[in-house]
């Protein structure tokens, strides 16, 4: 009971918040010159007044934009998102087919990003200023310096075309006709490559707070007193330490899981997967302002859900913090 | 990034055009001997996801790579680029160039069976091509009516003379069929078959999965005896250049069409034996960089300072170190390939003279200023290829050395077109010409004035010239081939005299396709084309 009610008043105070950001992307498009026509016409190379005028009345442009965004406010209350210029479906439909890939690929890097930064980030602060600390940091420090498109370049490179492990780009295996475990194991067979490409750069991150939150925790006197105590030190490190330098790590994945859903645009690019960077991208480029506005609102969305998990996660962790807040 | 742009330099090019020689002779030699082999599926690179597949709806290269294999055009180009029949097996005109009767291919059924016939063709022109089909509206303006006396015979009625070569050579792009009983009820441009195409040409359609494939099938009952020899064909959506590249080199694809990749991978994989690099087979797709000048403002309203601007730019350079093989020297509106109209080099030109340059801004009463500056200019590029970005800058530099500030303002695709020709927000713009084949299709709308602002691709530069609009209008309906070409030539002469755009370099699209595959590029539209004859060898 207290989690709805908890819930429930997360919600209320997101829903202001949802309408604020869905009115500044609507605004802030409106400032990008061109419109979706002109993104057709840039498309098709070329076509004339006459048809350019249709095609704005056909896509609705002709309205005023006060109206246009009164319009799409209204259908929204009634949890329409509206037709995309681009798809020709309902945008729902268009989200629902780019959220799989999407979540899953954002779920696996970011779950490879959090247990192997946990890890070597512990091993690092375990060994602080010795050799496995400084060699950890430095790699985690070049994982976090090189741009991902080039990982991700680099990848296919060794694994796709030198070793010919891994298929160098798509979802699935086009024409397959698989079910079941054999599909799954081709999709996984996929992701592998994009799932460490976009963790690696979240894996530097989780592992250098890891450490200065182990280091942190470590120095604390309920650890001298869990020592005196006679405990041996890897229960020190898991029973006492580690719980509590978890608490950060456990913000940042909250933080975090918005700027995976932007940040795979590239990934998405390079690996060519159908997922919602990349629909994101197209509808910026075509101007295909009920798909933009749609993301927007489903990624906030989910935004939304995984703080809220987070938050659930924090009581857990700290009796301290109540879920009462 | 722009130091690997620049590795292309000239030794690169010579050593890129040897191995694109070599790579072009050695498969032509062995086509003799090889029989052709059934079966296979090629895999094609998809750049960029249209809202349309259907060619007789959107006439665009990213249409065509697609919708071409599933519909047929009444004609297309033969390897010498002369009109061939496909679903028209013959035509003719009146002596007055009002009435152009097509006899049509008999026997020919669409994919779900039902019999290809006059009325498609007709249904097909008055609803699609005169109305939505880009270029076809302006093409088929004074079409009136087409008759069908009989199932095989398509009679298209004009207002106004229409040239028998204009149409002709305007068709293999402008004039795909679609079939009048899957699009006569409802709305033409929301009909599923858009994104479903329903053909007679040698692949059925049979999946789209949008942001990833399309797949379409072997055509059990195609009309050519023996045709097709693919079983499928897959196009990949790959938006990223060089993820596309990789995945040519892991053998996940097979050709990438019409400049897909960037400049650099397509002079690596020039020198690669399991690639063909090569322009052949897209001469029907030329198209020429630009320099638009916006006659709005005063200094480019005079012509001492469009000419000095051309003056100041040393095209071959920019060539030979920026683009290598894949381009050559422009000399005006109409391309060199364009062996019907091309009224040779003889026109004005512009060769790089930086004294003339400097001698004639002075003379146009635009001096140095105490900094060396004489005014500033805003230069708009189009985002359509890596060449017009690097030209830009090309030109920004070479500007900037006779005393004309150059600020580079970058857009997308819609914001590029809103900006130039809707609002006319541009001093100088940037961007591709692309010619069709016929000067009437795509090209005298740069140079016609009274075009409304929002037509992108036209004469919106504030410019006007009566002489050249006479031309243009005349040319458009004159029936007799060799006064036809005259007037063009003429057309040409005067349009890089007054020079109200400067078209100084001639592209052809970059063909990347694995050594595996046969009869490919035997077309100027191979790209475009049906497919019927490639195969891939084992």
């Amino acid at each position: 009971m207290r989690i709805l009610s908890l819930a429930g008043r997360r919600l209320a105070a997101s829903i202001p918040t949802l309408f604020l950001i869905l009115i500044g992307v609507f605004l802030l498009l409106q400032f990008a010159p061109g419109d979706t026509v002109d993104a057709m016409m840039a498309q098709m190379g070329g076509g004339d007044a006459a048809t350019a005028r249709t095609l704005r009345k056909f896509y609705g442009l002709d309205l005023s934009v006060p109206v246009q965004l009164g319009n799409y406010l209204w259908r929204l209350v009634r949890l329409d998102l509206g037709y995309s210029a681009i798809y020709g479906k309902p945008v729902t439909t268009v989200i629902l087919e780019r959220l799989p890939p999407t979540i899953l690929l954002m779920t696996a890097s970011l779950s490879f990003a959090f247990f192997a930064g946990l890890v070597l980030g512990v091993i690092a602060a375990r060994g602080v200023n010795k050799w496995p600390d400084t060699l950890i940091s430095t790699v985690g420090l070049i994982f976090y310096a090189t741009p991902s498109f080039w990982f991700g370049l680099m990848a296919i490179m060794v694994f796709s075309i030198y070793l010919q492990w891994l298929p160098a780009g798509g979802f699935e295996d086009i024409g397959a006709t698989q079910s079941g475990l054999g599909r799954t194991l081709d999709i996984a067979r996929h992701l592998v490559l994009p799932t460490l490409t976009l963790g690696l750069i979240f894996l530097a991150i989780y592992l250098r707070i890891m450490r200065a939150s182990m280091l942190e925790v470590l120095n604390l006197d309920f650890v001298r007193t869990a020592r005196a105590k006679g405990l041996d030190e890897t229960r020190v490190v898991i029973r006492h330490v580690l719980r509590n330098a978890l608490l950060p790590m456990v913000t940042l994945i909250g933080l975090q899981a918005g700027t995976m859903l932007g940040g795979s645009v590239v990934v998405e690019s390079v690996f060519s997967l159908p997922g919602l960077g990349r629909l994101a991208y197209e509808s910026v480029v075509q101007r295909d302002l009920n798909t933009l506005l749609g993301i927007v609102f489903v990624s906030a969305l989910l935004v939304i859900a995984v703080n809220f998990l987070v938050d659930l996660l924090y009581a857990r962790l700290d009796p301290r913090i109540s879920a009462e807040g | 990034m722009e130091f690997s742009r620049l590795e292309i330099n000239r030794r690169t090019a010579l050593l890129t055009s040897a191995a694109i020689a070599a790579n072009v002779l050695n498969p032509l030699r062995a086509f003799a001997a090889e029989t052709p082999r059934k079966g296979g599926v090629f895999n094609v690179h998809y750049g960029a996801e249209q809202r349309q597949l259907n060619p007789s709806l959107q006439a665009s290269t990213g249409v065509y790579i697609i919708g071409g294999k599933i519909q047929e055009p009444l004609v297309d180009l033969d390897a010498a680029g002369n009109p061939v029949g496909v679903l028209a097996e013959s035509w003719e005109s009146s002596p007055d160039g009002k009435t152009i009767t097509f006899r049509l291919r008999q026997g020919v059924t669409w994919h779900d069976g039902k019999p290809f016939t006059s009325d498609d063709v007709a249904f097909t022109a008055l609803n699609m091509w005169k109305k939505i089909l880009n270029y076809g509206s302006t093409l088929q303006l004074f079409l009136t009516a087409v008759d069908t006396p009989d199932p095989h015979t398509a009679v298209f009625r004009y207002e106004r003379p229409m040239p028998l070569n204009l149409l002709l050579r305007a068709l293999p792009d402008l004039g795909y069929i679609s079939a009048k009983h899957i699009y006569e009820t409802g709305d033409i441009r929301q009909n599923p078959a858009n994104l479903a195409p329903v053909g007679t040409g040698p692949f059925k359609f049979n999946k789209y999965e949008r942001g990833q494939y399309i797949i379409a099938d072997r055509n059990e009952n195609y009309w050519r005896p023996n045709a097709p020899y693919l079983d499928r064909i897959v196009w990949r959506v790959i938006t990223d250049r060089a993820a596309a590249a990789a995945q040519l080199e892991a053998g996940e694809l097979h050709y990438s069409p019409f400049s897909g990749l960037t400049i650099s991978d397509m002079a690596r994989l020039g020198k690669d034996k399991r690639f063909v690099v090569s322009t052949k087979g897209n001469e029907g797709n030329a198209r020429t960089n630009t320099i638009e000048f916006n006659f709005r403002r005063k200094e480019l309203a005079d012509i001492k300072v469009r000419r000095a601007i051309a003056h100041a730019i040393n095209v071959p350079f920019f060539i030979e170190n920026f683009l290598g093989d894949f381009a050559k020297l422009g000399t005006g509106p109409i391309p060199s390939t364009s062996t019907d109209f091309y009224p040779g080099a003889n026109t004005p030109q512009y060769p790089y003279d930086k004294a003339k340059a400097n001698a004639l801004l002075d003379e146009a009463g635009f001096k140095r200023e105490a900094g060396g500056n004489r005014f500033a200019l805003r230069l708009l590029p189009a985002p359509w290829g890596e060449d017009i970005s690097l030209w830009a800058t090309f030109i920004q530099q070479s500007l900037s050395d006779v005393g004309i500030q150059v600020e580079i303002v970058r857009n997308d695709g819609g914001g590029f077109l809103k900006q130039v020709y809707s609002d006319h927000a541009f001093d100088l713009a940037t961007g591709w010409h692309q010619y069709r084949n016929d000067p009437a299709v795509s090209t005298t709308v740069w140079y016609r004035s009274g075009q409304p602002a929002g037509a992108p691709w036209t004469n919106q530069w504030g410019w006007e010239a009566p002489a050249i609009d006479k031309i243009i209008d005349d040319a458009a309906t004159e029936i007799d081939p060799v006064k036809r070409k005259a007037l063009y030539a003429d057309f040409v002469t005067r349009a890089n005299t007054e020079l109200p755009i400067w078209m100084p370099i001639e592209q052809i699209f970059v063909t990347v396709i694995s050594a595996k595959a046969r009869n490919h590029s035997n077309t100027p539209r191979w790209g475009s084309s049906t497919w019927h004859d490639l195969w891939l060898a084992e």
